[in-house]
């Protein structure tokens, strides 16, 4: 089948969707999603031949023939959602099924003054809702063409909104769960979260199986932060082993505004993560911290691009990879610092741990330096364990197995220690050490 | 407890071990001299199974078992342990979470109870007086940026927490001032009984000051030269290696 097919099929899902549903959506999402699908028809989707897309083949996802999967929510069991989830009971959240807003199991708590938090499909319906004018101005519809279908698809999602000067100090959790029976199913999933100037906020949202089967998750993350204002954003994939997840995080920074933000792959059989940060203001500070872990025949890809578009901005890198199997993971990580941005600092590190013959990694650092007075630097390592290290720990009578699953989970916790949500980092230190030692 | 007959072994083409024989009996503490290059270190890692070295010839019996037959876990789980010159940094491992799954996979090996959390921190708080060790340190990633005296206590620490029948110490002199050399032959000491064997590797006499061996042997070119009491010690601190060099030239 080629790839010229596989669009005409979710351009002709798109035009059945849309003369069936979403009549009542307010004129502004109609027109974005309209500018969506006109991009999406013009991009097609990306062929290896893209070097965006070098070492991803998308074909097994975009081949397949995913249907919109609102019908099916109820035959989900989602008892386990949220301890899936690595959500913490107490903390307020919004979780949706298969991409259907599911009030039963969201709580939203009390809310600081002027916050909103509130689920996109909710937020449509209520009539005097101002247009979100941020929606789709940082997601790039017309350079990626998931990006565009997700605009174009785009009817849910979270919406989250924290006013200057607020400070919220508790976590706050978005829950995408996916399950799929009998038929392939997608969702496209939109989050916006704006920050106002000074303002803090913790979310994490959190990607995750129900009862596994064949789906496509096609995630848009939007997030602006306003001058001094301070994200901490966790993305968590925890897909099923059919499963294929498209994600996007684009992000504008303005002056000293900071975000750190973590990509955390536990499972998923094609995942690509693409990750923008603008730092649009000056002193703006990024920190990316990425930790993928792949096996049997996974398919992994961070792509990661940084811009620096204004002076003194910094960009703190980190992304740590552990393969086993014959499994394959990509790094692409783009720095691009323009000719204002003087006093850019840019880190980038790329560690990967191999932990069988057959597994693959694909590193790829991309410097575009435009400015002349940059600090910029990246490396990249691929390895096995230390047998210094390994014969040390067996040494002291820890078996092979044993030792090798210590370091690689050594090796892990370097990135789940920077987690600065206590609750989320103590589940997914036991979730790894678990996985470490049953392998 | 320990027999080491004709023992030999290389690196790559490199022939380091050239016929080593050797009996420690129980409760007997062994130093092994020599000047660098000797092979001293190697037979300390050969005999903990350290596998970057071939044994290209004969036999060591531990316990009425054959020694080299076994993987490295099974010779620390049948009480065998290496203190090592230079030990291994382990960042994201932290020393108490170390510590606790290497003492219960040995007792596991040995048919005993494996131990709580609270009994393994009832037990390594009492161990830790052995060597005068910071307890703030067990928190920290095994032995990342840990002191060499940090170092050299927390291996001494391991050893009595593991309680091993046969301890090799690989040069733990190396790299320690005299007060920390102090404290850490202290720990030794306190560890010396009459079912514990130990074999104490050293190039100079100065730890043998601290822990008193019954018997002193000379290793030169992978054989072991002179063997006598603790007196050869310092008649090798007074004459120097080039003495048992030259006996050697002529033995040989």
């Amino acid at each position: 089948m080629s790839v010229s097919e596989n669009t005409g099929r979710y351009l002709s899902t798109f035009k059945d969707w849309q003369s069936n549903a979403q009549a009542d959506d307010p004129s502004w999402i109609k027109e974005l999603r309209q500018s969506g699908i006109a991009s999406f028809a013009s991009l097609g989707f990306p062929t290896t031949k893209n070097e965006d897309w070098k070492y991803t083949n998308v074909e097994p996802v975009v081949s397949r023939p995913f249907g919109l999967a609102n019908g099916e929510v109820r035959s989900l069991a989602a008892a386990n959602v949220l301890s899936n989830a690595f959500v913490e009971v107490s903390a307020p959240r919004l979780v949706f099924l298969n991409g259907v807003y599911s009030p039963a199991l969201s709580s939203i708590g009390d809310l600081p003054n002027g916050v909103r938090f509130t689920a996109l499909s909710e937020l449509l319906k209520s009539s005097d809702a101002a247009p979100l004018s941020q929606m789709g101005r940082h997601a790039n519809h017309r350079r990626n063409a998931f990006v565009a279908l997700n605009t174009a698809f785009m009817a849910e999602g979270a919406v989250v909104m924290i006013p200057a000067g607020c400070r919220w100090p508790q976590p706050i959790y978005l829950v995408y769960a996916s399950g799929a029976n009998e038929r392939p199913v997608m969702s496209h999933p939109r989050t916006l979260i704006m920050l106002g100037a000074g303002s803090e906020v913790s979310i994490v949202e959190s990607y995750v199986s129900v009862s596994g089967g064949m789906y496509f998750s096609n995630a848009v993350t939007e997030l602006i932060g306003e001058p001094d204002a301070s994200a901490h954003h966790y993305r968590l994939q925890r897909e099923g082993a059919d499963a294929f997840h498209m994600g996007t995080l684009a992000a504008s920074l303005g002056r000293g505004c900071h975000l750190t933000a973590h990509a955390i792959t536990l499972s998923g059989a094609l995942v690509r993560n693409d990750v923008h940060v603008s730092l649009d203001g000056e002193g703006a500070e990024c920190v990316l911290n990425g930790l993928y872990l792949g096996a049997d025949k996974q398919h992994i890809d961070n792509s990661t691009e940084i811009e620096h578009a204004k002076p003194r901005a910094r960009s703190l890198e980190l992304y740590k990879g552990i393969l086993d199997g014959a499994s394959h993971g990509v790094f692409n990580g783009k720095i691009i610092v323009h000719k204002d941005a003087q006093k850019s600092d840019a880190r980038q590190t790329n560690k990967n741990l191999l932990l069988s013959g057959d597994a693959v990694v694909n590193t790829k650092p991309q410097l575009e330096i435009y400015a002349d007075d940059v600090k910029c630097s990246h490396g990249s390592t691929i390895g096995q364990l230390d047998p210094d290290a390994l014969f040390y720990l067996r040494s002291r009578g820890l078996g092979p197995d044993e030792a090798r699953s210590l370091l690689s989970f050594a090796f892990a916790s370097d990135i789940i220690g920077r987690i600065k949500v206590n609750a989320l980092r103590q589940r997914l230190d036991d979730y790894l050490a678990a996985k470490f030692r049953d392998n | 407890m320990l027999d080491i007959q004709g023992l030999r072994a290389k690196a790559g083409d490199n022939e380091i071990l050239r016929g080593i024989d050797l009996h420690v009996g129980a409760g007997e503490v062994h130093a092994i001299m020599g000047p660098n290059g000797s092979g001293k270190s190697t037979l300390a890692h050969v005999l903990a199974g350290r596998e970057n070295y071939e044994v290209t010839g004969g036999q060591v019996t531990y316990q009425g078992q054959d020694l080299l037959a076994l993987s490295p876990e099974v010779r620390a789980r049948e009480g065998i342990f290496l203190a090592f010159q230079y030990p291994v940094e382990i960042p994201g491992v932290s020393t108490t979470y170390f510590l606790k799954a290497a003492l219960n996979a040995v007792r596991k090996h040995r048919g005993l109870e494996e131990l709580d959390a609270m009994e393994f921190l009832a037990l390594i708080k009492e161990k830790m007086k052995l060597v005068e060790m910071d307890q703030a340190l067990l928190n920290r990633p095994l032995n990342e940026g840990f002191s060499g005296g940090e170092k050299k206590r927390n291996e001494i620490l391991q050893m009595a927490v593991l309680d091993p029948k046969l301890a090799l110490l690989d040069e733990t002199d190396s790299g320690l001032d005299i007060d920390a050399l102090r404290v850490v032959a202290g720990g030794v000491n306190a560890l010396r009984g009459k079912d514990r064997a130990m074999i104490v590797i050293t190039h100079y006499q100065r730890l043998l000051d601290y822990i008193v061996p019954d018997f002193v042997h000379v290793l030169f070119d992978g054989r072991i030269v002179k063997s006598g009491t603790k007196d050869l010690a310092f008649e090798l601190e007074r004459k120097g290696y080039d003495w048992v060099k030259s006996e050697a030239a002529t033995v040989h």
